[in-house]
């Protein structure tokens, strides 16, 4: 059924005329000036495009500052995780190093419905970017914390065979 | 933050205990392990005549056991092993229902009840000179009236009541020197004689007086010849002596107080004597039996002067003791060998020409030669005799014959094993037919939707009973094929007489066995004897067709010097593959970490010039091993001198034929402990085959600590020369043990502590890195146990970890005991509450699995203790972090967990030693542990984290399964229903 629903929408084909010219068949009302309209449309039009493209390049910072509060709530949830590994702490780091994961593999989607030839997401992007990092660093921080990072000498050497002896000797038993 | 530290802790107690207990369920118990009782060589027997006893016999044996058997099975009715010095000398019955026996060379008499074995008196003499002991039962005793048994032990004859063992009289015969040889009463008197010899030519015969043991008369006639000091009564008033040449026989009559003596050589009375003749304690009225080199001879005594030989039986044969079958009538017994077979005769002594029963019986050649015969008689429904016999083979075998057919026959040479090894059972082939497949389906799926049952708490006591006798006779563990948990394998096994057996970890039956003194016996090499097994083959790689083999070492005579013998036995027929006679004595056997290129280990052979043989003698060997002769090093630890000397290896030596394969041997090195102050106690190394998986230790706080792994560690430990002895001989002054660590190779000594106020005996077990060793604290009056771990200094600058990530270190690179080791130490330790009769640990198939230190206790029981336990890092206060590592907080001892008893209910009698053999599953060691009787079971220190237990119900897995699957399939269709029919609305 929503299969239905996504593909009635792929593509319209729209078979009314551009608006300007329907107006050449039907007679303006009295007292209507065209011109002053027209010119009021393209005048309103610019204004209404600077409007969307401020409310987009708002609306992208907005979104670009999402995860900070993201941030915090994972610092707090880490606080009371503690710091021995469980279920619970391990949860709550993999799901602090999962968010900013998926959240950096989607910043194009994220920042697509703000996308416009007049309105500068890059800026947003870099920060929403910035703060994603510091979310995977966090959750990477807290990894170390609970000793799971291969940070240490003992992490390498715990499964070294061995070395070789050059000598044998045997004696009496 | 709080509540999950809680929980943490939790978890972690949870995960600390489970590792503790390892213990079995009571249903559990021989699922997985074997218990075989043995008795060992029977050296005496004796057959109750009464009513009651009349299906036993009574033995003693040479593992100083006394047991009573069921003579229609062969099986243990019940058993006594004495302690290890508490050898038993005589035995008897008295008064028809006691077991009478004298031990510790006479210096105590016990009474046993005959018919469950428990003691009713124990009497203890004084020995002031050790001698034979003789003890003399009455024959006719009678119930109601108090008898006295007769001792002779130590120069003393006591008189002992047969009622509650307590001494009537005593009279010493030490003061005279006088050893007597035979003590008698004649029926129905009141004079007891006792006979025997004063220094070796006078022969004294005392009478006393049965009532106060006062001496009546005492004759004594010396004879010039001289005695041997052996003596055969023959009657109530004469005996047969040997005289000090043991090459004529004396007569001797001593009726009525006149000793008078006649001489016969054995040479006029057999013809072909030669050597020496001995005289077989064996006691007939009017006849005695004589051995020489190659018979045994059966004479009668008609007279003094008159000899008669009646019969003469060429080696192998035993003759039995007489049986009374009535008051005038006596038979006896002879065993002999006629090729394969054995000749069995029974014989009157009034008509001994003709014997009562001659039969003929198969025998397996695997058993050798008779060594002792003991009959019994039993009533025919014809009210005519039948006799029965019982024979103790070579390899310490006990046998009952009857009717011409070998009725029972246990296999008591396991009672005394030496030497132990292990191979793989041969690898499954293709080709199962159908049938069979068919059936064991059935009969498997049967079998699980019992467990279900089970599981489910379902099933009725019949069914959980059928569930049980199911799982301890399941099949699969008895196969004769390899598993994939390397649970199932041959022990090959070596006993004190020669044999080499293979038994099966599954049940502990015998897949073959090869007795090898009947093998190498020839006329240079007389006595053979097997000194141990090796390795020989073990295919892996290379020669897969091959089966794999073990090598038997053995000597011609008991003497160091006695030349050697070689022989490889096939694993999987038993059969000799090849056998060699050396040229040269055996005194160290060492196998070299190098095989061959059809993986035939090499061996060196260290004969008593102190050269050494290459073995095999091949070219491709002698290639390998000159490759690698400047690393190959010996070390001889001379007990006796105190002294430890290393060698080196070099090409050729002086022989006078010049021999590609023999090498010689220089010293290198020495270490001499002062005589004064130290005397070698005990030595271990490390097990050659032992697998080490790390040599990092990770310690709290994600630190590191190398080991410091050798193969070449030796531990020594010494004790003052004062202090050998038994403990408490010395005061705690005046007893120290110095432990030491020593390199093999080099003689540096790693490590060397001094123990003050502790004694022997030590027991030591050495592994990885650490050494474990027992001994007793004078000052504590406890046993103790210590650890020493030894950990590598120089290595413990390793710690950039980007040079470990990218390689760039040299913990792998080969290493030299020349290059001075900078090793530290940490030691502790602990009091134990038990004495230590063996102790091994475990070994897994790559040194992951956590160590258990297996201790033969006192009672003949095997213990497992956490290697935890004995960890030189425990502590009163632990830090967080030390907790989290697993370190077990500091207390004074070490525990006795009851569970923790592998061999939970049994006792392992006498037991001398334990074997561990790691598994294929990682998490599983073998154990099997060996005295008097022998156990094997399988244990996992860490429990089986690798695998499913055995109980894991397959079939509720695959319902639970197969029951998800249809409900899926079920929900899955009832949607798209659903589904179509929301559509058409």
């Amino acid at each position: 059924m929503e299969k239905g629903k996504g593909l009635a929408r792929r593509w319209a084909v729209e078979f009314a005329e551009s608006p300007s010219s329907s107006s050449y068949h039907v007679p303006d009302p009295l007292g209507f000036s065209r011109s002053s309209q027209d010119l009021d449309d393209a005048n309103g039009g610019r204004q209404k495009k600077d409007a969307e493209a401020a409310w987009k390049a708002q609306k992208a910072w907005e979104v670009a500052q999402t995860p900070f509060k993201n941030l915090l709530m994972m610092g707090f949830m880490m606080w009371m995780a503690g710091s021995t590994v469980h279920l619970f702490s391990i949860g709550i780091t993999f799901s602090a190093l999962w968010q900013p994961l998926s959240a950096l593999r989607s910043v194009g989607k994220v920042f697509e419905p703000y996308k416009d030839s007049r309105v500068d997401t890059l800026a947003p992007k870099l920060l929403f970017l910035a703060l994603n990092m510091a979310g995977l660093a966090l959750g990477v921080w807290k990894l170390n914390t609970l000793g799971l990072l291969p940070t240490h000498a003992s992490d390498w050497v715990s499964s070294l065979a061995p070395a070789q002896e050059v000598e044998f000797s045997s004696g009496d038993i | 933050m709080a509540m999950a530290v809680r929980v943490c802790l939790g978890f972690l107690i949870v995960l600390l205990y489970s590792n503790f207990s390892t213990a079995l369920y009571e249903d559990q118990v021989g699922l997985a392990d074997w218990h075989q009782k043995y008795i060992g060589k029977v050296k005496q027997a004796v057959f109750p005549t009464q009513k009651s006893g009349r299906r036993r016999v009574v033995v003693s044996t040479e593992e100083n056991v006394i047991a009573s058997l069921d003579l229609r099975r062969g099986d243990i009715f019940w058993r006594h092993v004495l302690g290890k010095d508490d050898h038993v000398d005589q035995i008897d019955i008295a008064l028809g229902k006691y077991f009478i026996t004298l031990s510790s060379e006479g210096s105590i008499l016990r009474a046993w009840n005959l018919p469950d074995g428990q003691m009713m008196w124990e009497s203890a003499f004084y020995v002031s000179t050790p001698s034979k002991s003789l003890l003399y039962v009455p024959a006719n005793i009678n119930l109601g009236k108090e008898n006295w048994f007769l001792v002779f032990s130590g120069g003393w004859l006591h008189a002992v009541s047969s009622i509650d063992g307590e001494i009537v009289w005593k009279k010493e015969f030490a003061i005279d020197s006088l050893e007597i040889k035979q003590v008698f009463q004649p029926p129905e008197s009141d004079i007891i004689y006792a006979v025997g010899f004063v220094g070796s030519s006078q022969f004294s015969v005392c009478e006393l007086s049965s009532k106060s043991g006062e001496v009546l008369k005492h004759n004594t006639a010396s004879f010039p010849g001289g005695f041997c000091g052996e003596a055969s009564l023959v009657s109530s008033d004469m005996l047969v002596a040997l005289d000090a040449t043991r090459s004529a026989l004396i007569a001797i009559s001593f009726q009525s107080g006149i000793i008078n003596f006649h001489q016969t050589y054995i040479s006029d009375l057999v013809q072909d004597f030669s050597g020496m003749a001995a005289l077989l304690p064996v006691k007939f009225t009017g006849i005695f039996a004589m051995k020489t080199v190659s018979s045994i001879y059966l004479v009668r005594v008609k007279g003094v002067s008159e000899l008669e030989v009646l019969e003469k039986f060429n080696h192998p044969a035993s003759v039995s003791d007489a049986l009374t079958l009535s008051e005038e009538q006596q038979a006896f017994g002879i065993v002999q060998h006629v090729e394969t077979k054995i000749d069995f005769r029974v014989k009157l002594d009034k008509d001994l020409r003709n014997g009562v029963l001659k039969e003929t019986i198969e025998m397996d050649p695997q058993r050798g030669h008779v060594q002792k015969v003991f009959i019994s008689n039993y009533v025919r429904t014809d009210k005519s005799h039948g006799f029965r016999a019982l024979i103790v083979m070579e390899d310490h075998s006990l046998s009952l014959v009857q009717q011409g057919v070998v009725v029972w026959s246990r296999e008591d040479g396991l009672a005394s094993i030496i030497d132990s090894t292990t191979s793989e059972l041969p690898v499954e082939k293709e080709g199962v037919s159908v049938a069979e497949v068919e059936h064991n389906l059935f009969e498997w799926l049967k079998g699980h939707a019992l467990k279900l049952k089970g599981t489910l708490l379902l099933a009725s006591p019949d069914e959980i009973a059928a569930i049980q006798a199911m799982r301890l006779k399941n099949s699969e563990r008895n196969k004769m094929t390899r598993d994939h948990n390397g649970f199932r394998k041959l022990i090959i096994v070596l006993t004190r007489a020669g044999k080499l057996l293979a038994l099966h970890t599954g049940d502990g039956r015998i897949i073959w066995s090869l007795f090898f003194p009947s093998l190498h016996r020839s006329e240079a090499c007389e006595h053979p004897s097997a000194l141990n097994i090796y390795q020989w083959q073990v295919p892996h790689h290379h020669a897969m067709h091959e089966n794999p083999s073990v090598l038997v070492v053995g000597r011609c005579g008991p003497s160091h010097d006695a030349l050697g013998f070689f022989s490889v036995v096939d694993s999987y027929t038993g059969k000799e593959r090849n056998s060699l006679k050396l040229a040269h004595s055996i005194i160290q056997v060492i196998p070299l970490p190098l095989t061959d290129s059809t993986e035939q280990r090499l061996h060196l052979i260290i004969d008593a010039n102190l050269q050494a043989h290459l073995y095999p003698r091949t070219r491709d060997s002698v290639n390998i091993f000159l490759r690698e002769m400047s690393n190959i090093y010996r070390h001889s630890i001379e007990v006796g001198k105190d002294m430890i000397r290393g060698y080196s290896l070099q090409s050729g030596c002086n022989l006078d034929v010049a021999d590609e394969y023999c090498f010689n041997t220089k010293e290198l090195w020495s270490i001499v402990f002062p005589s004064e102050s130290e005397k070698i106690a005990t030595t271990a190394t490390r097990k050659i085959n032992e697998v080490v998986h790390t040599q990092a230790k990770v310690i709290a706080d994600q630190d590191v600590m190398y080991k410091y792994v050798s193969r070449n560690i030796l531990f020594v430990a010494t004790v003052a020369p004062k202090a050998a002895g038994e403990i408490g001989s010395v005061t705690p002054e005046e007893a120290w043990l110095v432990a030491y660590l020593i390199d093999a190779v080099t003689g540096r000594i790693l490590h060397r502590v001094t123990h003050h106020g502790a004694q022997g005996p030590i027991h030591a077990v050495v592994s990885e890195n650490w050494v474990v060793y027992h001994y007793f604290n004078l000052r504590a009056h406890r046993y103790e146990m210590s650890v020493i771990e030894i950990y590598d200094r120089s290595r413990a600058d390793n710690k950039d970890v980007w040079k470990l990530v990218l390689g760039k270190h040299n913990l792998t690179s080969p290493v030299s005991s020349y290059s001075r080791p900078d090793v530290m130490v940490k030691s502790q330790s602990y009091f134990f509450t038990h004495s230590v009769k063996a102790m091994a640990v475990t070994a897994t198939a790559k040194g992951i699995t956590s160590k258990q230190l297996l201790i033969g206790t006192i009672g003949d029981q095997v213990l497992a203790l956490d290697k935890r336990f004995l960890d030189p890092r425990r502590n009163v206060t632990l830090t967080q972090s030390e907790k989290e590592e697993g370190i077990i907080p500091l207390t004074d001892s070490l525990p006795i967990i009851p569970q923790a008893y592998v061999t939970h209910a049994l006792q392992v009698e006498g037991l001398r030693g334990i074997v561990t053999i790691p598994a294929r599953l990682e998490s599983t060691t073998l154990v099997f542990s060996y005295g008097v009787d022998i156990f094997f079971t399988r244990i996992a220190p860490s429990r089986t984290y690798d695998s499913l237990t055995e109980d894991f119900s397959y079939a509720l897995l695959l319902i639970t399964i197969v029951a998800l699957v249809a409900a899926i399939f079920a929900t899955w269709i009832l949607s798209e229903k659903k589904e179509l029919r929301e559509k058409w609305r």
